[in-house]
């Protein structure tokens, strides 16, 4: 798999995005975040600080968690992944989605999708996990409106209305 | 972002052969969590970067008894402390390797990407060096092994050539009765860069008397060291509170700290000798000595 500088957009990759396989073809050195936000019009991952300490750009790739931002596209060959835009099932909220809603644990949004992503690969893992165990595995999403506390509310919240739900 | 080739080789061989017929510039990528913002800022300026996870070498994490763990130079932090392998034999390995970023990073990071960018705080290398960590080499001549102890150079240098890549770190099995223990001390919780970090291990004889002692620093030079001298202070003998200040005043000997916006020196000394005490306390009651 190789480019040339003159024939920029050359490598060909399979990637499979909220569920769907889409053939690509990708420049090498465009990021992840880029090819989202850019080539696919899916603008619900954010770019805040585009050197992977804010988590703003957080997506779903394989099932981990990473930052957008810091993946090279053409590592995507052959790869799963959800953003925000696959996280509402059926046109039906996700439970930290709307618990984020109920709670008010957002004021402008911008770090909201990569939380979301971030809150529910823990969720995924650990469904009930202590207060610790979320502000550690949020540590890498940054908030500079609401000082956090209505975020770890929302995801306790959430993991509660996932265990009513299973 | 400056521009560059992609390749993803699929084997050792197809790496050896990019290495060999491009002069100079050519960068493996493993996680990209240093590389991808390095030359986005043009601190790096690779004329290929090479993708090394698709060669199974680089992404392998085997425990082969007798011989240790094969760590693959682009396996990834998470995928190292979660682990039972790990978990059950190398205590400071999964502390360094949940404490390098934050979770979105340590999806991504590898242990040999923390090795190769060879930053004086690297959180995984202290933890490396005290089991004596063998790094294996890929170049145009073959495969080649190194000590972990002395692969580093400078700050973001390593003694790997131009075509030389990190395929594995060669982890020994621990000493029989050991434990370890790896800590830091940064002004956040998560997400920044160590301060001081200090790994130790101790490793008790059957009467009781320490039969091996290791402790390695970051943060305090151009690269992260091995405290010779103080791991010589405990060896063979019962310890106690007072070798364990004696070891932790010796640790700082080794330590050659600079003021920077992080700290001033002086409290990098200090910080080295609470961090060795803490380290060296927690491997000891691990093992049962109530100190």
């Amino acid at each position: 798999m190789c480019a040339t500088l003159n024939a920029p957009n050359s490598i060909p990759i399979s990637v499979k995005i909220n569920g769907d396989w889409k053939q690509l073809l990708v420049r090498p050195w465009g990021t992840l975040l880029d090819t989202l936000r850019d080539d696919l019009g899916l603008t619900g991952t954010k770019e805040g600080c585009g050197n992977g300490n804010c988590g703003a750009c957080t997506v779903m790739v394989d099932g981990r968690s990473v930052d957008a931002c810091m993946v090279l596209i053409p590592e995507m060959e052959g790869c799963e992944i959800q953003t925000i835009e696959g996280v509402a099932e059926q046109g039906e909220l996700h439970p930290l989605q709307q618990a984020f809603i109920d709670h008010g644990a957002l004021q402008c949004g911008f770090c909201t999708p990569g939380f979301i992503i971030s809150a529910k690969y823990l969720l995924d893992r650990n469904p009930h996990p202590s207060e610790d165990e979320i502000r550690l595995w949020i540590a890498g999403n940054l908030c500079r409106c609401t000082g956090y506390d209505k975020i770890v509310r929302a995801i306790q919240d959430a993991a509660e209305r996932l265990d009513t739900r299973s | 972002m400056r521009l560059f080739d992609y390749m993803a080789p699929q084997s050792l061989d197809e790496a050896a052969q990019i290495l060999s017929r491009t002069v100079g510039a050519v960068r493996a990528i493993a996680g990209g969590t240093d590389l991808v913002d390095q030359v986005r800022q043009g601190r790096r300026e690779p004329s290929i970067v090479m993708d090394v996870k698709r060669i199974p070498e680089l992404t392998k994490l085997d425990w082969e008894p007798g011989v240790g763990l094969h760590i693959g130079a682009a396996t990834s932090c998470a995928s190292v402390y979660e682990d039972s392998e790990v978990r059950e034999r190398y205590p400071a390995i999964v502390e360094s390797s949940m404490l390098i970023g934050a979770i979105q990073i340590q999806n991504r990071a590898a242990l040999g990407g923390n090795v190769c960018n060879a930053a004086p705080s690297g959180d995984t290398i202290p933890s490396l060096l005290i089991y004596e960590t063998k790094a294996i080499i890929l170049g145009p001549n073959g495969l080649r092994e190194v000590p972990l102890n002395g692969f580093f150079v400078g700050p973001g240098k390593t003694i790997l050539a131009d075509d030389e890549i990190l395929v594995e770190l060669l982890v020994p099995p621990p000493p029989p009765q050991s434990h370890s223990n790896y800590l830091r001390f940064i002004p956040r919780d998560e997400m920044d860069i160590a301060v001081v970090g200090v790994g130790s291990l101790v490793a008790l004889s059957s009467s009781g008397t320490c039969s091996a002692v290791r402790i390695a620093l970051a943060s305090v030079g151009p690269t992260p060291v091995r405290a010779a001298e103080a791991e010589g202070v405990m060896v063979d003998r019962i310890p106690s509170t007072a070798l364990l200040a004696d070891t932790s005043e010796r640790a700082v000997l080794a330590a050659h700290p600079i003021n920077d916006v992080r700290g001033t020196a002086e409290f990098r000394r200090e910080l080295v000798k609470v961090l060795t005490r803490r380290t060296l306390t927690h491997c000891l009651q691990s093992l049962g000595v109530p100190l």
